[in-house]
């Protein structure tokens, strides 16, 4: 039993990075995406050829994300045994 | 009929034969576990299997025919609003995650209902999930098979119904041989036919319209609005682009087809590869499709129905055995959604409703040929179905998948992490979630500015705390292990 909480703690620490990673993506999608991107469109600035709200919000949000997420998983999150002791299959 | 783009479809969906006999080898085989293998593979997936059968299933005929066409009539806007589904890459695997994957062994769970009676050992939980199972998702695939029937009617010239029937008979087949093992594997043949499809033809459209640049500056002087957030019309607010992040980006947790993938896999090893791969191809497939419908606007203006967007820019911008290969991505997606919904739908009558309710002691071989006969009938009812279809393909899929999203979503993450929760709870939650879904629906569409499915999952948490607090006693005994 003690093993089993000491499985779900790790399973509950996990569950909550996926929730911050979530929260944290969507700040970075919505501020660039309509902090930038409300002005009007003659003013816009361009990066790669597309506008600049385009390109932080979607193509660097998600490049900023793949990083993210391949950090959290190689260095924070832990292997666990999914079956139970006796090993027995479903 | 264009016979050059035919040779490569026609290879694809030979290629995808061959894999569903193969893996009917292991459904033959096992006797004992048909159950966990046939609608399940066994829980032996691996990390990128599981990454590409999880995109495949959400990657569903609303991304991949209905997106880049809403993309191309409301620019940019869309893509941003499509940009919400690289959340699902982790949030699906994270928050479910390793006690999901503890929770469903122990309760020797084969389907999200399965787990769902485990955790609150209720008949009423069982039956309302399996009911609106049955329902939402069965109008769901529908969509889907027009969705598939149309771009083989577009390809071919073939009429409507010749489309549909060889869809219906493809997709049957596999399905009904190979079970879950021969959807994930296709679905993964099918995922990296999606990513590599959607790169060639995003640089070929660029190439053909003349640079980014170039093309931005067609847009910007057509309407400015093509390059702001704001969508074609200005009609895109921000309220209401952000709440797809609940419709199609966390929410999807809720999604019975893609709960049970969150089973599926072998071990923690498998789950760790499967959230980068997941996270990178979701990403990459959304942007790159999205931005093809884009881009598509000054270089082919004037077509009228956005579903054919994606299939005309193919065959102008890429030689036509490209285009045929490129194209197989699209009926990939369409296809692999379709199985697995099949999957799960076939599952919940059998084994959720039958199995449970009807007869409990049936044979392993009754149980067999039950299977896979109900996945056969399910499928020509859903043909019958598609032949008069609805327009508004990708509202119905929507329109299935925010009810599921409503009923579930509670049920399954409170029941993994608060104790306090009951049935009684999970109860309220699932009623309250359908039936507000529903009337909101009908009655007050995008309440405040955001999608209807916001205030729906809402109601439903709080249903589920308030009367898992108020009916505590009857509850204690219900948690039953830890």
């Amino acid at each position: 039993m003690s093993k089993d909480s000491e499985y779900f703690r790790i399973a509950h620490r996990e569950a909550w990075i996926g929730v911050v990673l979530a929260v944290f993506n969507f700040i970075w999608w919505f501020g660039f995406a309509y902090g930038l991107g409300g002005k009007s469109p003659s003013s816009y600035h361009y990066i790669l050829g597309l506008p600049a709200w385009f390109f932080y919000s979607c193509v660097l949000g998600f490049i900023v994300m793949v990083v993210l997420v391949t950090v959290v998983v190689k260095f924070l999150f832990v292997e666990v045994p999914f079956e139970e002791e006796k090993g027995e299959e479903s | 009929m264009n016979w050059s783009v035919m040779i490569p479809l026609i290879i694809f969906l030979i290629l995808i034969f061959v894999i569903g006999f193969w893996a009917s080898k292991y459904v033959r085989m096992t006797d004992s576990s048909f159950l966990a293998e046939y609608f399940l593979g066994g829980r032996q997936l691996g990390g990128l299997i599981l990454a590409m059968t999880m995109i495949a299933t959400y990657g569903s005929a609303s991304s991949f025919i209905g997106g880049p066409g809403v993309a191309y009539t409301e620019g940019l806007g869309w893509v941003l609003l499509a940009m919400s589904q690289v959340v699902t890459g982790y949030f699906v695997l994270m928050v479910l995650g390793k006690k999901f994957a503890i929770m469903s062994r122990r309760y020797h769970a084969v389907t999200l209902i399965d787990f769902l009676k485990g955790r609150y050992q209720s008949k009423w939980v069982v039956l309302v999930s399996a009911f609106s199972i049955i329902l939402f998702l069965f109008s769901a695939m529908a969509a889907q098979w027009v969705g598939g029937a149309r771009l083989i009617e577009s390809l071919t010239g073939l009429s409507y119904i010749s489309a549909l029937f060889i869809f219906a008979v493809s997709v049957l087949i596999y399905v009904i041989l190979g079970g879950f093992r021969a959807v994930a594997l296709t679905d993964t043949v099918q995922g990296i036919v999606m990513l590599f499809g959607t790169l060639v033809l995003l640089i070929a459209t660029i190439i053909a319209g003349g640079g980014i640049d170039s093309i931005m500056t067609d847009l910007r002087s057509e309407n400015p609005n093509l390059i702001t957030p704001f969508g074609a019309e200005g009609t895109l607010s921000a309220s209401y682009v952000s709440s797809f992040w609940i419709l199609v980006g966390v929410g999807v947790v809720g999604l019975p087809h893609v709960t049970v993938r969150a089973m599926s896999y072998k071990n923690s090893k498998a789950m760790h590869r499967a959230l980068i791969i997941g996270t990178i191809v979701v990403g990459f497939i959304m942007l790159n499709m999205h931005l093809i419908g884009v881009f598509a606007r000054p270089i082919l203006p004037g077509i009228e129905v956005g579903d054919k967007v994606m299939p005309l820019i193919a065959l102008e911008v890429l030689p036509a055995w490209l285009a045929g290969v490129v194209l197989a991505a699209p009926m990939a997606a369409i296809m692999s959604t379709v199985d697995s919904l099949l999957l799960v739908v076939s599952s919940a009558v059998v084994k959720d409703v039958y199995l449970n309710y009807v007869e409990p002691k049936a044979t392993h071989k009754k149980v067999k040929k039950l299977s896979f006969t109900i996945t056969a009938l399910l499928g020509i009812l859903v043909f019958l179905m598609a032949l008069n279809p609805p327009d508004l393909l990708i509202w119905l899929n929507l329109f299935a998948f925010g009810g599921l999203e409503a009923a579930f979503i509670w049920p399954v993450i409170m029941g993994l992490y608060w104790k306090k929760g009951n049935k009684h709870g999970a109860l309220a939650s699932m009623l309250i979630g359908i039936l507000s879904y529903i009337l909101f629906h009908l009655y007050l569409p995008n309440l405040f500015g955001l999608h209807t499915v916001v205030v729906p999952i809402i109601l439903s948490l709080a249903g589920y705390v308030a009367v898992s607090l108020a009916t505590q006693r009857s509850g204690e005994e219900s948690w039953i292990q830890s």
